[in-house]
């Protein structure tokens, strides 16, 4: 049986993965991609920790997660079509116009 | 029974105030003088009693300020001192009440009962005044018949300079409370007591002051600040002949009968105390006769006659307080009982010839009335010869009694000054007898001057007040327009007439009785020396010195010997001479009237202009308001203008406000910098915060 840890280490890379995703990136569409990165590496954890206690709460709680992701990407995928008819473009460092 | 005297005039002020609007003038008018006779009556009947019975009547109605040793009840008493009082304030109150009926018909419903509603609260404060037991009961009198004084004066106040003489009375009035204040704390913390009767049992306690600025010479001198600020004398006199710009009734009422003779009354009633700051008494003294004289001498020459007979009653004040002084504290109250008949009833005349002119208060406008209004002539005649002083009418008995106490006093303190305090009030009394009469010969005889040339009035007498519409009628198209309010609302009055009217019933039956008053009322201080009995000063002793009863509950309170009221007899032939001598001194002021106003009016002409500088000088009042203005008033509107206002005010405070304000502003305008716009940023520092925190939490 993998050990714990395996999955923990796994879980951080793709937590790692998914964060520099977020700052890195110059395109919306890509950064939402690295959110569901960041969100699957937490699923993976709960899973990983579910198993190893023996209880279905992890599996429980990420049911919740997906359905949330799910959410989450109508929502910014939505948000992103309408940012792209306004600028034509999709650099998130276009969108300053919120400021003093 | 006693809280009746007061509650009954405040009674009429409460319903002329809420309801007199709503009533007709018969209604609101008659209520106010029901209620004035209904506490003449109570008061006779107090007075009564403690006149048969001899002793104070005493009633605590409930404690009003208990806190810690310091045990104020409401409390009221009448001693012989306060019957007098009481009967004074309820019979001239009520005397004055019936003339204002007729005097103020012309006014609107509305304003009718304010009048009254404010007559009547006055009637109710001078009297807790008068009936209070200890200080703080007093003071509440005190302080509201300002108050009254200040709606009173000010009555008509849609004219400038009736609202600024009622503005001006309230704050010289508040300066000598203030001193009033100080006085009472100092006797309450030295004394532990503000009862009148324990404060004149404590003092009595202690042997007189001999040091010059002792303790009670402190508090004596302090209360004394605040009866010269009542009373009108010499410092703060100055708003009494400004407070001629109020209705005649309220002149007669409270500016020459009532409450500016609070502060004789307060001194007379801590006698025991003032008689132990020998001091004090010899300041009193000094200030009233020095008030007399300086009064009497801008009288001379002054030209409204209500405004000579203000300046006749701060002069007779002063006489009043140079008795105080000289320890004459009866002579000081008789005269107080006196001239409270001869100056109302003066006032009160002088409101019938204004009433009779249209509003017309220029003597020099005046003269040859004397045909035209018999009964107002006959009676103001009664009461000029009465407070110059002729026998036997009453101002002979009360002014000589002062004047007789003054020369034959014993010295105080070792300063003897008395010949001369009574040189000079033997020049006052001849000066009295001078401007009253000038006045007489002025108004009433001669001819009839309406076309005289209007000479230069002073600023303060044409101010433009309301505007008044031309007279069409046929006697009075050529007075010049007189800018009072009352002239105006009688003007349509007097010429439907088209002849000078005398008084009305209503008025004309207040001045008989009073002119009777004035002749009878001297009877009850006849003196020894010409047979009487001198009755007024065997009742009214009583008060001036400790009560034997008071005394014997206290035994721990020796009775120190008050300096006797009562003199020794012996010297009637001293006390004839004296007499005598005033009695000239009043026939010689009457016959220099006669000779200057009536005989020789050029003769007058002539002195005014031989002696020009003199006369402007009297005629501005020695320029006292201009003095006190630039000495006083500008000084503090400097400070409170360039110090108070534009620099702590708008410097410091508005400063504070503003530069608060400011900071936050200059801060954000720092801080929004961070506001970059930029997600990314916003996300980093996030991570960055999130990272710190769960490090503090992982490493600590």
């Amino acid at each position: 049986m993998v050990p714990l840890n395996y999955y923990l280490v796994l879980s951080g890379v793709l937590f790692a993965i998914g964060t520099a995703g977020v700052f890195l990136r110059r395109n919306l569409i890509t950064v939402l991609l690295s959110i569901e990165i960041m969100l699957n590496a937490v699923n993976l954890t709960f899973v990983a920790v579910g198993r190893y206690l023996g209880t279905v709460d992890g599996q429980i709680i990420t049911f919740f997660v997906m359905t949330v992701a799910a959410a989450e990407a109508a929502v910014g995928l939505a948000l992103v079509i309408s940012l792209f008819r306004h600028r034509e473009t999709l650099n998130p460092d276009a969108f300053t116009a919120l400021k003093w | 029974m006693l809280v009746l005297i007061p509650l009954l005039p405040f009674a009429g002020f409460v319903i002329n105030a809420f309801v007199g609007r709503r009533l007709s003038k018969t209604v609101s008018g008659g209520l106010a003088c029901l209620v004035m006779v209904a506490a003449f009556l109570v008061a006779a009947i107090t007075g009564w009693t403690v006149i048969s019975g001899g002793h104070a009547i005493e009633q605590t109605l409930f404690t009003w300020l208990p806190s810690g040793d310091l045990q104020i009840p409401f409390a009221l008493r009448v001693d012989p001192l306060a019957t007098v009082m009481i009967l004074v304030v309820t019979g001239i109150g009520a005397l004055i009440h019936v003339y204002s009926i007729g005097y103020m018909h012309e006014e609107t419903d509305g304003e009718y009962a304010r009048y009254f509603s404010y007559l009547n609260l006055f009637a109710s404060f001078m009297l807790v005044l008068v009936l209070g037991a200890n200080f703080p009961v007093m003071f509440i009198g005190w302080e509201g018949v300002g108050l009254c004084s200040y709606l009173l004066i000010g009555f008509w106040f849609r004219k400038k300079p009736a609202a600024d003489a009622g503005k001006k009375a309230f704050v010289v009035n508040r300066i000598g409370d203030f001193g009033f204040i100080l006085g009472m704390l100092l006797l309450f913390a030295s004394f532990h007591t503000l009862d009148f009767q324990g404060v004149a049992l404590a003092a009595a306690a202690r042997a007189p002051e001999t040091a010059t600025f002792g303790l009670m010479t402190a508090a004596t001198l302090l209360l004394f600040l605040g009866a010269t600020g009542k009373s009108a004398q010499i410092p703060l006199y100055v708003w009494l002949p400004d407070a001629m710009e109020g209705p005649t009734p309220v002149s007669a009422l409270i500016h020459a009968a009532t409450m500016v003779t609070a502060g004789v009354y307060m001194i007379a009633r801590n006698a025991v105390l003032f008689s132990h700051a020998p001091t004090t008494l010899a300041v009193v003294a000094g200030i009233g006769v020095a008030t007399a004289l300086m009064a009497g001498t801008i009288g001379l020459v002054q030209n409204d006659i209500k405004r000579v007979l203000a300046y006749s009653t701060v002069s007779q004040l002063g006489y009043m307080f140079l008795a105080m002084g000289m320890g004459a504290y009866a002579a000081g109250i008789f005269h107080l009982y006196t001239h409270a008949f001869f100056k109302a009833l003066l006032f009160l005349g002088s409101g019938a010839v204004i009433h009779a002119l249209a509003g017309e208060q220029d003597l020099r406008n005046m003269g040859g009335l004397k045909k035209a209004l018999p009964v107002t002539y006959w009676t103001f005649l009664t009461g000029a010869i009465a407070i110059a002083g002729v026998p036997p009418l009453s101002g002979f008995f009360s002014k000589d009694e002062i004047l007789f106490r003054t020369f034959t006093g014993t010295a105080v303190n070792g300063w003897n000054g008395r010949p001369l305090l009574w040189l000079i009030g033997i020049v006052t009394s001849l000066l009295t007898a001078t401007y009253m009469f000038r006045l007489v010969f002025m108004a009433f005889h001669g001819e009839r001057r309406h076309d005289a040339p209007a000479a230069p009035v002073r600023p303060e007498e044409e101010e433009p007040g309301a505007p008044v519409p031309p007279l069409p009628g046929p006697v009075y198209s050529d007075l010049p327009a007189v800018d009072r309010t009352h002239g105006a609302t009688h003007a349509s009055h007097a010429h439907e007439g088209a002849h000078l009217h005398d008084a009305p019933p209503s008025m004309a039956i207040p001045l008989i009785v009073l002119a009777i008053g004035s002749i009878v009322a001297g009877f009850i201080g006849v003196p020894h020396a010409i047979w009487g009995s001198n009755r007024i000063e065997t009742f009214l002793d009583p008060s001036f010195e400790v009560s034997r009863e008071a005394a014997a509950t206290e035994p721990g309170a020796p009775l120190v010997d008050v300096p006797p009221a009562a003199e020794p007899h012996e010297d009637t032939g001293r006390e004839l001479t004296l007499m005598a001598v005033s009695t000239g001194i009043a026939f010689a002021g009457i016959g220099i009237a006669m000779y200057f106003w009536l005989r020789n009016r050029a003769a007058s002409d002539r002195m005014a202009r031989r002696f020009a500088a003199l006369h402007r000088l009297l005629l501005n009042k020695y320029y006292v308001d201009e003095i006190y203005d630039a000495a006083v008033v500008q000084p503090i509107r400097l400070l409170s203008t360039s110090g108070l206002w534009k620099g702590v005010d708008v410097g410091i405070i508005d400063g504070a406000v503003n530069g608060v304000g400011l900071s936050v502003g200059a801060g954000s305008r720092g801080l929004r910098r961070a506001q970059t716009g930029s997600v990314r940023t916003y996300a980093a520092s996030l991570f960055l915060g999130v990272v710190l925190i769960l490090g503090w939490y992982l490493w600590r």
